[in-house]
């Protein structure tokens, strides 16, 4: 099989990212799916802020908005931002590292797979039924109460896309350890192969209790468990604990690679090599270590006592230390570094002011008996915008326009990028800023509309205009993803012209081999040594011969389309005679599946080295 | 060394589930899996304890328990797994009759264990300890419930990769995965332990 791009019909071209184990098109897989689900997650955004826009509104009904307010939580945090974090990993780490590929190719499209089986599953239950309305935190007195099967949805669909989280996980942690290019030690990887690898241990250690949590949550709704039913001897205090001993870290799994994709843009756009890089190592591994000391911060209210406070009080304070760290390092990279204002770079520089004041809020809600006051308020809504959308969103927005070229060959318009940058930023801060003060006015948090004359009308309209400029934003990202595609010309190895990792020495896209031959580290910044040389490429360090490949596989698929179906049989086992029997279908499927991966060796294939000779002269020419 | 090479005793390397760069994949994650796995047990645990005494008017952990079969269940778990080390032994020593005999040993030793366990859970149900009927009784079969489903499947798994496997013999393709799933065979093993003390012994004697 050649790597080089043939004419293929439609219908090749599905099969093949329905079958492929290549990183570089589960990168694009996960791109799309966490994008359209940013789209939707966007859209029930507006739906709140139109909503909100002015008191006593009837825009939509109390119900609804429940389900609206939940599912933009949810969708945002486990369909958009988690999967979108993916698409970065899959598509620069194993380059980063010098890798032909990740540990396990085929874990790899089933993480993906699982994933987007969960999520289309929990989407769906806006259609059968209604969607969940408990919160995205679904707290057990809140959604053992919930009338329709939204909750069950959340619970199934959840489990699912977490299972797929989890292989991402050891699959990322196994790569990193194992399949690095000689050279590559651990302190001369890259700080977003760094944010990477303590990324994953955290999702390696955070998602089993939340496995946990929805196993009871759907014993308790669809088998008749007592975990959470006080009647019967249950607490609902056990679903808090187990929620936000995985919630809490899962806040360091999304924001670590963000912090690791600006430590890239910052290096490359000022020209300087990262500052401080050990103790950016050093402070990224303290976070992941105190992001799981700290989960009661969010139950300061429910009455663990004052011991219990202070002692998380104390440890969430302390992760403002290495975050500090970081926030010079970043500053000192800039300092005497001759800076291009690219659109990633404009990104990075917006996100140090906005993560730090979503950092200080951070450590006043952290001071337990001054949370009080701010629990359940607009002040911890703002809060967590501050940090999700100032720190993930933004990074992710510049990591996709930082990494495009690379993934697709093709340059992001940077006068269009600017022009989102613009809006989306000023609309960021005009919808979030406002709502600290709402919040400290008294207005809470998860209430479908306000009365007049309580002085929260200002506000509110205020935030409302701002999020028309992040979705006017957003629109033109879009734009400029079109005519890109369309217009966009082709461009080579290193288009920013000042990369300094691996990724920035291989073809835009890589070739399906990433490396002709495995190159040799000779430092931190691989690739801007050889430059500094003034080589034009990596110092290989073994000779040209054929690569071993793996197979593509639709097992993957099959075994996701499983859980699936079974999904859908057990949450209607209670209505529907055919419920238990369909579910028990599904997961006969799924087991089948995975009987067949047993069974069936797999070998992989070789390219041979007078086609990777070929296709390297080709890419050269390109 | 290459995977699908032909070898003999004496070419059969010292550790042959990590001789391939996808055996060492494989034998590395799946210690991380394990791990995961640790924490999906703590969570079922920590959530065991804080339900035990809430048996809302049904049956307690006292009134339930028996010593007899469960010691008989924990001694053939416990077994199972210095068998499952006997395999692969034999393994490392490209043994692969002995191998097949002790992993059969220890899939017998296994299915005692798991039928076992479904007596003792249609006993309880008869006595009236139903899935629902306490916060305690849903904590109990949830958590050993979910030993008892990693138990079946570590049989199911074992006896495909011994069908699967019988008439070639090893090789280094193989090799890795009968590693693999001995150290799941220990992980239960280590859970079980566990689960007679926290449970069994706790329940009877605290």
């Amino acid at each position: 099989m050649s790597t080089l791009a043939r004419k293929k019909g439609v219908g090749a071209v599905i099969w093949d990212y329905l079958t492929t184990v290549d990183h570089k098109k589960i990168a694009i897989l996960y791109l799309i799916a966490g994008g359209i689900f940013f789209l939707l997650g966007g859209l029930e955004a507006m739906i709140i802020r139109i909503q909100l826009a002015v008191p006593n509104n009837d825009f939509i009904s109390a119900g609804f908005y429940n389900e609206v307010l939940t599912m933009h939580g949810t969708t945002m945090i486990f369909l958009a931002a988690m999967p979108l974090v993916f698409a970065m990993m899959n598509a620069v780490v194993p380059i980063q590292i010098g890798a032909r590929d990740v540990a396990f190719p085929f874990l790899n499209s089933l993480g993906f797979w699982l994933f987007f089986f969960g999520g289309v599953f929990l989407n769906l239950s806006w259609f059968l039924g209604g969607a969940p309305d408990a919160g995205w935190t679904s707290y057990a007195s809140l959604s053992l109460a919930s009338p329709t099967h939204g909750i069950d949805f959340y619970v199934l669909g959840l489990q699912i896309s977490g299972l797929g989280t989890l292989i991402g996980g050891i699959n990322f942690l196994v790569t990193i350890i194992n399949m690095r290019a000689p050279g590559m030690t651990y302190m001369r990887m890259p700080m977003f192969t760094w944010a990477t690898f303590v990324t994953s241990a955290l999702i390696l250690f955070a998602f089993p209790p939340l496995t946990v949590g929805l196993i009871f949550m759907m014993m308790d709704r669809l088998f008749g468990g007592n975990f959470f039913d006080p009647a019967l001897g249950g607490n609902t205090i056990i679903w808090e604990h187990l929620f936000w001993i995985f919630g809490h870290p899962e806040v360091y799994i999304l924001v670590l690679p963000a912090f690791g994709i600006f430590s890239e843009i910052f290096a490359t756009f000022s020209r300087k090599r990262l500052f401080g890089y050990s103790s950016m190592v050093f402070a990224t591994v303290l976070i992941g270590f105190l992001g799981f000391m700290v989960w009661a911060h969010h139950m300061f209210t429910v009455g663990l006592g004052p011991i219990a406070n202070a002692i998380f009080a104390v440890a969430t304070m302390a992760i403002a230390v290495p975050t500090g760290i970081k926030i010079f390092n970043w500053l000192f990279t800039m300092w005497g570094g001759s800076i291009r204002f690219t659109t990633p770079m404009m990104y990075a520089v917006a996100f140090i002011p906005s993560f730090v004041i979503g950092g200080v809020t951070g450590v006043m809600n952290a001071t337990a008996a001054a949370d009080y006051q701010y629990h359940d308020s607009y002040f911890v809504v703002a809060h967590f915008h501050y940090v999700i959308v100032g720190g993930v969103v933004f990074a992710l927005l510049a990591g996709a326009h930082y990494w495009w070229p690379k993934m697709f060959g093709k340059m992001l318009d940077e006068k269009l990028g600017k022009v989102t940058f613009w809006l989306f930023f000023i609309g960021f801060h005009l919808t979030f800023f406002i709502q600290h003060f709402l919040g400290l006015m008294g207005m809470p948090r998860r209430v479908f509309t306000f009365l007049p004359g309580q002085g929260f009308e200002t506000g509110n309209m205020i935030s409302t205009v701002g999020a028309f400029f992040m979705a006017a934003g957003t629109i033109v990202l879009l734009a400029n993803v079109v005519i890109t595609t369309v217009k966009g010309k082709r461009v080579g190895n290193d288009p920013w012209e000042d990369g300094r990792t691996l990724e920035w020495a291989v073809s835009s896209p890589a070739p399906e081999y990433n490396f002709a031959q495995t190159p040799l580290v000779r430092g931190l910044d691989a690739y801007w040594i050889e430059k500094m040389e003034g080589k034009k490429g990596l110092t290989p360090a073994e000779p040209l011969g054929d690569i071993h490949m793996p197979n593509p596989s639709i097992l993957p698929f099959v075994i996701s389309l499983g859980l699936f179906v079974a999904a859908f049989g057990f949450l209607f086992h209670q209505d529907h005679a055919w419920g238990t029997p369909v579910g028990i279908v599904g997961l006969l499927i799924t087991l089948g599946a995975m009987f067949f991966r047993s069974i069936i060796d797999d070998h992989g294939f070789h390219i041979h080295k007078e086609e990777v000779m070929e296709a390297e002269k080709k890419g050269a020419g390109a | 060394m290459h995977v699908e090479e032909k070898l003999t005793a004496e070419t059969f390397p010292a550790e042959p589930e990590k001789a391939t760069l996808e055996g060492k994949n494989k034998f590395l994650g799946f210690w991380f899996f394990l791990g995961g796995e640790t924490v999906l047990f703590a969570s079922l645990f920590a959530t065991y304890l804080a339900l035990k005494d809430s048996v809302a008017g049904g049956p307690s952990a006292k009134e339930l328990f028996q010593m007899p079969i469960v010691f008989l269940a924990t001694m053939l778990l416990l077994t199972s797994s210095l068998t499952s080390v006997y395999a692969m032994h034999h393994m490392r020593n490209f043994d692969f009759k002995k191998m097949q005999l002790w992993l059969g040993i220890t899939v017998l030793l296994g299915a005692g264990f798991l039928a076992l366990e479904i007596y003792e859970f249609t006993e309880y149900v008869h006595e009236g300890f139903k899935f629902s009927t306490s916060a305690f009784s849903s904590a109990f079969y949830t958590l050993v419930g979910t030993h008892g489903g990693h138990v079946a499947f570590g049989l199911l798994w074992i006896i495909t990769l011994m069908v699967r496997n019988a008439k070639r013999g090893l090789n280094l393709y193989n090799a890795p995965k009968f590693y693999v799933a001995s150290l799941y065979w220990h992980f239960i093993d280590v859970v079980w332990v566990f689960i007679f003390t926290v449970v069994y012994l706790m329940g009877m004697v605290g």
